[in-house]
């Protein structure tokens, strides 16, 4: 058995009975607070400081020259513990980009519905190309279920670009001008 | 003319009515309006701050501050109780549940009419109080009508047929009458000392005021002033006595089973308890339009006199209504035999007592003075 200690208490003294001396610290206290700044953050006006480690709404960023990172391999889709991600991979246009045209794949498609999404992160675990962040937004809406379906577009513009550590394709150029492709 | 010459003293007083009434529940919703504003600073908040009506709220400087400080929010709310669909509970006695929140308000109103809020010199050079109706029993007409409140509020949680309403309307009559004995109680020493016998005052509370000019009683009868607040708080139902209400534990108390105005009428007829509160104690200790202690009436005998104690007598009003918000946003509420035996052991008692001392005290006053 634990043992509890008993606090000695003072007795109340006379002045203290008649919990005026109380009350008015307690006047002295709320007109204190009164004094204060205020808390209250004006939401749609002002936003709260989100953390970099946040988790948000899931979206899918570009490298910093602007090329898709996603090479669709579907660990995400695999992973997704709710299954809010569909994905149909497909290829780069040869016209468009042929350095990276069937080398590397890219999605054609890529839903990530938001009704079904648990905010849990593992995506963005499993992703190899870091390739998809949960971000900062955090307030998502919609008047429809069709509406908080997240396509590719919409994934892209709301993921944006981020800043890349490893930036494959430069180095890979780098490395074919000296002589070293592989 | 002659025709309005004889019916003017008929209209006059009409007038008059219409536009205290007017000024009262003006301040009641801006009172309204101060308690969720009060209790947000003191909670950290901001309160209301985003109505806005067009024009006036589009001035460039001053609208952003009249909708930053919810000047125009009485006026929502008023119109969200006068919109909101009225919901008649099946399980009610629909003519009292009617009529229940009419006789909350009235007696809250009525008593308005023996408030003196000012004071002119007339052209005798003799100061009157400007008053609805000048009557030597003031002080006794808003004791009697004020408790009358409570009628409505019993009746509320009667007619409702459900059991928090009913608890709460029992509560309310139960406290009522514990605090009205020292209420009164508390009074009669005040009207002891300022009216003396061969005075014209009696028990009117423009007397009360005449006799405060040299030294507040606030600071003369301070048991008196600390029972009567006390007793105050209780009589209006506020925190921290607000069993009639106590949303922890009966919901929303009497008026659980109302809605839109009938509600809102419960909701005026309370600031109007607390208004009319203010103003009594204002008037019986804090020394009505009185300017300080000992600097009674630097006013003058223009109309710019009579303005200004009128403005320094709503000052200390609005002051009291401060302390009322303030009070209960600092209090938590007291369990419901608290409220018993803090009005039975301790007020009542502590009432007589100081009554008998100031029995001694004037008896002895009178024995060696004269």
């Amino acid at each position: 058995m634990a043992k509890t200690k008993v606090l000695e208490r003072k007795p109340l003294t006379p002045m203290e009975k008649t919990f005026l001396p109380q009350i008015v610290s307690g006047l002295k206290t709320t007109f204190g607070t009164m004094m204060q700044k205020d808390v209250t953050l004006q939401y749609p006006e002002e936003r709260p400081n989100i953390p970099d480690n946040y988790r948000g709404v899931p979206t899918l960023v570009k490298d910093p020259n602007g090329r898709e990172k996603c090479v669709s391999c579907q660990l995400c889709e695999f992973v997704c513990p709710p299954k809010a991600i569909r994905m149909t991979p497909g290829g780069i246009d040869a016209e468009a980009d042929p350095e990276r045209a069937h080398v590397e794949k890219a999605p054609k498609e890529f839903d990530i519905n938001m009704l079904r999404c648990i905010y849990c992160g593992l995506c963005q675990e499993v992703c190899p190309e870091e390739a998809i962040f949960l971000q900062d937004v955090f307030s998502l809406s919609g008047y429809s279920r069709e509406e908080m379906i997240n396509n590719k577009e919409k994934l892209y513009e709301l993921g944006g670009t981020l800043p890349d550590q490893h930036s494959k394709w430069d180095k890979k150029k780098a490395a074919e001008q000296s002589g070293n492709a592989h | 003319m002659e025709l309005l010459d004889a019916f003017l003293p008929y209209l006059l007083p009409i007038v008059y009515a219409v536009a205290m009434i007017s000024v009262f529940m003006g301040l009641c919703s801006y009172s309204v309006l101060a308690e969720r504003k009060v209790c947000s600073w003191i909670q950290g908040r901001v309160g209301p701050n985003r109505t806005r009506v067009p024009l006036l709220g589009h001035i460039p400087i001053l609208g952003n501050l009249l909708t930053g400080l919810g000047i125009f929010q009485p006026a929502a709310d008023g119109l969200k109780f006068l919109f909101k669909e009225e919901i008649v509970p099946g399980h009610v006695n629909k003519f009292y549940y009617m009529l229940a929140p009419v006789l909350a308000l009235a007696p809250a109103l009525t008593t308005m009419v023996v408030l003196p809020f000012g004071r002119y010199v007339d052209a005798d050079g003799i100061t009157q109080p400007l008053v609805l109706a000048n009557v030597d029993l003031g002080m006794l007409i808003i004791l009697g009508i004020s408790s009358l409140g409570v009628y409505g509020i019993v009746l509320a949680g009667w007619a409702s047929n459900s059991k928090y309403p009913f608890l709460g309307g029992i509560r309310a009559s139960a406290q009522m009458i514990s605090y009205e004995l020292a209420m009164g109680l508390a009074l009669l020493p005040v009207f002891m000392w300022a009216a003396t016998p061969g005075s014209d005052y009696g028990m009117s509370l423009f007397g009360a005021v005449q006799s405060q000019q040299t030294l507040w009683l606030f600071i003369w009868q301070p048991l008196s002033a600390l029972i009567f607040l006390v007793a105050l708080f209780a009589e209006t139902n506020r925190l921290p006595f607000d069993m009639a209400e106590s949303e922890t534990d009966l919901v929303g108390g009497f008026h659980t089973e109302y809605g839109c105005f009938k509600f809102g009428l419960f909701f005026v007829a309370e600031y109007a308890h607390v208004i009319m509160g203010s103003a009594l104690f204002v008037l019986l200790f804090l020394g009505g339009w009185n300017f300080l202690p000992g600097l009674a009436d630097p006013w003058g005998e223009s109309l710019i006199g009579t303005l200004l104690s009128i403005a320094w007598f709503t000052t200390k009003v609005f002051f009291m209504i401060f302390f009322f918000i303030w009070m209960r946003w600092t209090l938590p509420r007291f369990r419901y035999d608290q409220v018993m035996s803090l009005g039975w052991k301790i007020l009542l008692p502590l009432a007589v007592g100081n009554l008998v001392f100031n029995t001694i005290i004037i008896a002895l006053y009178d024995t060696f003075t004269r």
